[in-house]
């Protein structure tokens, strides 16, 4: 299209830089190499995820398992024997897509794990470069059908944590009532916060005055936008802490403590 | 009084090398301050391009201890000077001499994006009456002052040199200022997809970490653009939804005529 200007090519790791432009990129790459390390390793145990009126969110909605929160009673029979089976696996791919293809953890997962770049002005450690032009990063674009999904599962949860209320003998509030809560708050902040959401909500729209009921929406998502990464952060933190937390009492580690 | 040692890029087209300088500093002094005063008292031929010393004409772009900043807006007392400051060109252009690079490509590429379009007039004396909360939006985009140093710190141009595919985060607000401005009726979506490459921005936010008006580039403009591309090429709900939105539209105006 336009000529372009004659350059020279920095080699991998090479800047000018003077600060410790690494440390964002490793705490990123810790983190997340964590959580999905310990996703992955909770979402195959199949076992220990529900506590008396508590379920841990990896394994919500329950459609087929062991536990009294299931939808449609135990794993089905025409399950393939040879298919492994957990109930965290049906519904878990959801929620990581909704996250992987987030505009905010690309930006992120990009640098830090794929080095492209490592960090701004940051030799990169290949020639090539497809960007989100073709497969497979041009399906990052259906993040607006996962922010559906996700939408659902913020009502499922909020059903969870309804449930997490009512325990045998009626009406209570344990630690894990509470947990749970928490856990729905930040994902609800991180989901009303992103960015398709915002598009959608009235951000299609040139003229914002020709629809007040959608600028409002797009003006309730800015305000979370405006956070977005440490909604992600806080709620990726807080999801797998809520798995954590309904795991250790379900194997008689932790006691949930009944305050009301 | 005070010194510090500046490493500043020497040479042009064909090739250069850091030199040290060693100056007298003073507080309040930025770098722009500091590299005049080499060029006063040492290095009478160094080249380097300034007008406002405000941060407002985006002339002084050059890269300070490897990050793209504006000369007259980073102070002095903001760096380590305990080790020598680097100076040096934007690395996304190519060098004139010194500090001096040819930014041209970016006034050729602008002049390929289609202008803005207004709607007909909505009064009868040629005027448009529009609300402020239409144009907010925009407005934030207006405040660039093109110093280009987000086009410098993009690694699309930077490293992978696509300045044949790709506009650059710029030029992309600049499409977005457009686009969303409530006046206009052109739409841009298919060459912001095709020929401008949308798509090679991978959103790692450098753009939007070097903007010295504080602009939103990536979250404001450049991600409500690929929304909007996703709008057109990639969302077939969204197609059906506005298919049978004008289907309805339609049945509404002919019962109504």
């Amino acid at each position: 299209m336009i000529e372009a200007p004659g350059l020279e090519r920095r080699s991998f790791g090479q800047t000018m830089r003077a600060d410790v432009w690494w440390t964002q990129p490793l705490l990123v790459f810790f983190g997340l190499s964590v959580f999905i390390i310990y996703s992955t390793w909770a979402a195959f145990q199949g076992q220990n995820y529900f506590f008396g009126n508590y379920i841990s969110p990896f394994y919500s909605p329950e459609i087929f398992g062991e536990s009294p929160h299931s939808w449609f009673g135990p794993k089905p029979n025409w399950w393939p024997a040879w298919l492994i089976f957990s109930p965290a696996l049906l519904v878990l791919w959801a929620p990581a897509g909704f996250r992987v293809t987030c505009y905010y953890y690309r930006g992120a997962y990009y640098k830090a794990f794929w080095a492209d770049p490592l960090a701004c002005t940051v030799g990169e450690p290949r020639n090539s470069y497809w960007g989100e032009r073709s497969f497979p990063l041009i399906m990052q674009n259906v993040h607006r059908y996962f922010l559906y999904l996700a939408l659902v599962f913020l009502v499922i949860l909020s059903i969870d944590v309804w449930k997490a209320l009512w325990f045998s003998d009626g009406f209570g509030i344990g630690i894990g009532t509470i947990v749970l809560t928490i856990n729905v708050i930040l994902l609800s902040g991180y989901t009303f916060g992103c960015h398709s959401l915002r598009h959608l909500a009235g951000g299609f729209l040139d003229q914002f005055s020709k629809s007040t009921t959608c600028y409002r929406a797009y003006s309730c998502v800015t305000c979370f936008n405006q956070r977005h990464m440490l909604w992600a952060w806080l709620s990726l933190f807080w999801v797998g802490f809520s798995d954590l937390y309904v795991r250790l009492c379900a194997t008689g580690i932790w006691h949930d403590v009944r305050l009301l | 009084m005070k010194t510090a040692t500046f490493k500043i890029w020497r040479g042009d087209a064909k090739g250069g090398e850091f030199q040290d300088y060693t100056t007298e500093i003073a507080e309040g002094m930025v770098v722009l301050d500091a590299v005049m005063q080499i060029q006063a008292t040492q290095a009478r031929d160094l080249a380097c391009r300034w007008n406002c010393k405000a941060g407002k004409c985006g002339s002084c772009s050059a890269e300070v201890n490897g990050m793209p900043k504006l000369m007259c807006m980073t102070r002095l007392s903001e760096l380590p000077l305990e080790k020598p400051v680097t100076v040096e060109p934007m690395k996304a252009f190519p060098v004139t001499k010194d500090l001096v690079t040819d930014v041209s490509w970016n006034f050729r590429v602008k002049k390929k994006i289609k202008p803005f379009k207004p709607r007909t007039p909505d009064a009868p004396d040629g005027t448009w009456r529009m609300q402020q909360e239409d144009i907010d939006r925009v407005q934030e985009f207006r405040k660039c002052i093109e110093c280009f140093l987000c086009q410098d710190v993009c690694h699309v141009l930077r490293d992978h040199q696509m300045h044949e595919k790709f506009i650059g985060p710029r030029f992309l607000i600049h499409v977005a200022a457009l686009e969303m401005h409530p006046l206009d009726t052109e739409n841009r979506i298919e060459e912001l997809r095709n020929t401008q490459g949308i798509g090679y921005c991978n959103i790692t936010k450098c753009c939007t970490k070097v903007c010295p008006e504080n602009i939103q580039i990536t979250d404001n403009g450049i991600i409500p653009l690929k929304e909007r591309v996703v709008d057109e090429f990639y969302d077939p709900f969204g197609w059906l939804w506005r298919w049978l939105k004008r289907k309805s539209d339609s049945r509404i105006e002919i019962r109504e005529s």
